[in-house]
C-alpha cells in the first residue's frame, strides 16, 4: 500500500513549542513542493515531550519519520525532506 | 503583530531564562550569565557582526525584562545588579517602553530614493511631476535632491518602471503621532510626552529595538507572597494558544494565581454603561460619541487631541471594571491584567485597581519556564460567565456591536463606524470631526489603535488572523448580552 510509505511529519503543538515559535510552521503544508506532497503526511501533535528532554531553547520540535529536529522552521523541515528524497 | 520573527523569539527566550533565574536560588548569577548562556564561547553568531554585539544586545533585552530603562543604563552595571533592583523595588517604573539602543540599526532617514532600475527615459515624468523641483537628471539618471524633496511620492507614482521607492524607518513609519525618531547619537529615541504606548514600534521594528519594560519579576514576587493574586484575562486571550481560554486559565492557576476572571465580564459592564452613555449623549444632541476602551486612544486624546475629549464616552474600561470586581471579591488581592496590549501597561499604572500588567508573551514564557503543558490542564470554570458580545471586544467591530446589543431598547439611530488602527491620517480626520469641520460618517465611533483590534496587540503570542478566528469561535459559545444596566454601582474611576 502506497499510503503506508508516506513519511509522517508531526509538528509539536505543545505549549512550549507553540510559545517558542511553532506557529511559524503553520504554512508548512502549503510550502511542500508538489512532487513531495503525495509522499508526506503532516499533522499536529499535542506534545512530543522533547522540551523536557532537550530544553525549551530547542523548541519548536518536529518529528520527521523517526527523527526529531529542534528549532524547526519551514526551511529546516524542507531541507531534511530534500535529504530523504534524494 | 507580525508572525513570530527571530526578534520575537529572542525576546521570549530572555523572558523564560529570567523567570527560571528568579525561581532558582541564584537569580543574580543567572542574570549575569544570561548573555553568555545564550551565546556561549565559539557559538554561532546568527544575526549580528560578532558574538560580543549579540551579547551586548541580549544584556539590554534583559534589562528591559527586568523592568528598567536601557536609556539610563551605563553599559557597565552587571545584570545581576538589575536583577537585585527588580527584587527590591516596590512598584514598577512609570514609563512602559524602552529603546534597546545597541539593537537599534539607526536606519537611514525616511526618504524617496531613485534605484538602479531607473532607465533614464526620455519622457522623464518624474521631473515634471515634482512640484518642488527636487528631481533632476544627472549622468542620464534621475536624482532626488533631499533638501528640496517633501516626500509627496508623486515621482514614485508616475515612474513607468517603478524605479523610485520610499525608504522607511519602520518605527517612525509605524508611530501614529511622531513620538519616535533618531536622536543625535544615531539611534531611536521615544518622546514620552507624545508616546501613546500603542506598541506599533515594538511590533514593527525588524531589529527588535523597542522593548516593553516588563513587570514579570514584580508579578513573580507577588505570586510568592502571602497575598491572593488574581489574573484578569483579556478577551484576546481566547485566541492565543492551541487550547481554549479555560485551559489557559487553569495554566495560570498552576503557575500560582489564586483565581482567574475573564475581562469579558467587565466588557459586558462597559457595553451596558456605554450604551446608556450613548443614549444620553444622543438625546442631548451630540453629533457622535467615541468608545473609551482602547488605552492608546485614551492617551491620544489626553496628549495630542484634546478637542476629542468631550466626545469620548466616560465609561471605564473592561480592565477597570473587572479589577474592581476582583478587589471586591478578594479584598487585599493583587490584580494582574493579562493582555495583548502595551498601552494597558500605561493604563494599569494609572488605575488604582490594577497592580500589574503581564502580556501574553510573558504569560507564555511563564508556562514554558514552569513546564506547564496546557493541553494537560483541566478546563477552568469561570464563576461569572461572560456574554458573546463581551468576548468579542478584542476584534474590530466587536465593541460597537456590543453597544448596539446592550442599548437595543434605547436609541434607534445607531450608525457605527470603526476606526480600525490609528495613523496620522485618521487622527487628522477625527480632529476635524471634533472641530465640526468635517462630516462625521456615523454617530458611534469605535476606536482601535491596532488594526484588527486587540488581537493585533504587540504583546500577542499568536498571529492576528488565527487569534481573531478563535476569539470569534469562543464568542459564539457565549450567551447574548442582556440589555439591563445592572452594574450601575461600580465606580467609573
Amino acid at each position: 500500500m502506497e499510503s503506508q510509505e508516506k513519511i509522517k511529519i508531526r509538528v509539536c503543538q505543545g505549549t512550549t513549542c507553540f510559545v517558542m515559535g511553532a506557529s511559524r510552521l503553520e504554512g508548512l503544508e502549503t510550502q511542500i513542493p508538489p512532487q513531495w506532497r503525495q509522499k508526506v503526511e503532516i499533522s499536529a501533535q499535542p506534545c512530543l515531550g522533547m522540551c523536557q528532554k532537550a530544553g525549551f531553547m530547542k523548541a519548536p520540535f518536529v518529528r520527521i519519520g523517526d527523527e526529531i529536529i529542534g528549532s524547526a522552521t519551514v526551511d529546516s523541515v524542507l531541507e531534511k525532506l530534500s535529504g530523504i528524497f534524494k | 503583530m507580525p508572525t513570530e520573527t527571530n526578534t520575537v523569539l529572542l525576546r521570549r527566550e530572555v523572558i523564560v531564562r529570567l523567570i527560571k533565574g528568579f525561581l532558582s536560588d541564584s537569580f543574580r548569577k543567572r542574570a549575569d550569565d544570561l548573555p553568555f548562556d545564550m551565546r556561549p564561547k565559539y557559538a554561532e553568531v546568527p544575526f549580528r557582526c560578532c558574538i560580543h554585539k549579540e551579547r551586548a544586545i541580549l544584556r539590554e533585552r534583559a534589562i528591559a525584562v527586568l523592568g528598567a530603562s536601557v536609556e539610563q543604563d551605563d553599559d557597565k552595571t552587571p545584570l545581576g545588579e538589575y536583577a537585585q533592583k527588580s527584587l527590591d523595588r516596590k512598584a514598577p517604573d512609570q514609563t512602559v517602553l524602552t529603546v534597546v539602543e545597541t539593537a537599534c540599526q539607526g536606519c537611514t532617514p525616511n526618504r524617496i530614493y531613485v534605484t538602479d532600475l531607473c532607465q533614464g527615459c526620455v519622457a522623464r515624468p518624474c521631473t515634471s511631476a515634482c512640484a518642488f523641483g527636487a528631481v533632476s537628471i544627472k549622468n542620464g539618471r534621475s536624482v532626488i535632491d533631499g533638501s528640496k524633496c517633501k516626500g509627496c511620492t508623486k515621482c514614485m507614482q508616475v515612474c513607468p518602471y517603478g524605479a523610485i521607492v520610499k525608504i522607511k524607518v519602520p518605527c517612525e513609519d509605524a508611530c501614529p503621532v511622531g513620538a519616535i525618531a533618531k536622536n543625535e547619537k544615531g539611534h531611536a529615541q521615544i518622546d514620552f510626552s507624545r508616546c501613546l504606548s500603542c506598541g506599533a514600534c515594538v511590533a514593527r521594528c525588524p531589529f527588535g529595538a523597542v522593548a516593553e519594560k516588563s513587570q514579570i519579576i514584580d508579578i513573580l514576587k507577588a505570586l510568592q507572597s502571602d497575598k491572593k493574586v488574581v489574573a484578569l484575562l483579556a478577551p484576546a486571550a481566547a485566541g492565543q494558544m492551541p487550547v481554549g481560554l479555560g485551559r489557559i486559565a487553569s495554566g495560570l492557576i498552576k503557575a500560582g494565581f489564586d483565581a482567574v476572571l475573564e475581562v469579558a465580564q467587565g466588557a459586558d459592564i462597559t457595553a451596558k454603561t456605554e450604551a446608556k452613555d450613548f443614549q444620553e449623549r444622543m438625546e442631548r444632541g451630540d453629533s457622535f460619541m467615541t468608545t473609551s476602551c482602547c488605552a492608546a486612544y485614551r492617551e491620544l486624546v489626553k496628549k495630542s487631541v484634546p478637542e476629542l475629549r468631550p466626545y469620548v464616552s466616560d465609561t471605564a474600561t473592561p480592565m477597570h471594571y473587572t479589577a474592581q470586581l476582583a478587589k471586591r471579591k478578594y479584598p487585599d488581592c493583587v490584580t494582574v491584567f493579562v493582555g495583548p496590549c502595551v498601552a494597558k501597561r500605561m493604563e494599569g499604572l494609572q488605575d488604582g485597581y490594577i497592580d500589574y500588567v503581564m502580556n501574553f508573551e510573558e504569560m507564555g514564557a511563564l508556562f514554558v519556564a514552569l513546564s506547564i503543558e496546557l493541553s494537560a490542564c483541566e478546563e477552568y470554570v469561570f464563576e461569572t460567565p461572560s456574554s458573546k458580545q463581551g468576548r468579542n471586544f478584542a476584534v474590530t467591530g466587536g465593541v460597537a456591536e456590543s453597544i448596539r446589543v446592550a442599548g437595543s431598547t434605547g436609541v434607534s439611530d445607531f450608525r457605527p463606524v470603526c476606526v480600525d488602527g490609528l495613523n496620522a491620517k485618521v487622527i487628522r480626520e477625527m480632529t476635524l470631526w471634533a472641530k465640526k469641520k468635517a462630516t462625521v460618517p456615523g454617530n458611534i465611533i469605535e476606536v482601535m489603535a491596532c488594526t484588527g483590534g486587540c488581537v493585533s496587540g504587540a504583546g500577542c503570542l499568536n498571529n492576528q488572523k488565527a487569534a481573531a478566528k478563535k476569539v470569534t469561535a469562543y464568542a459564539e459559545q457565549g450567551a447574548e448580552l442582556t440589555p439591563d444596566p445592572a452594574n450601575g454601582e461600580l465606580e467609573k474611576k
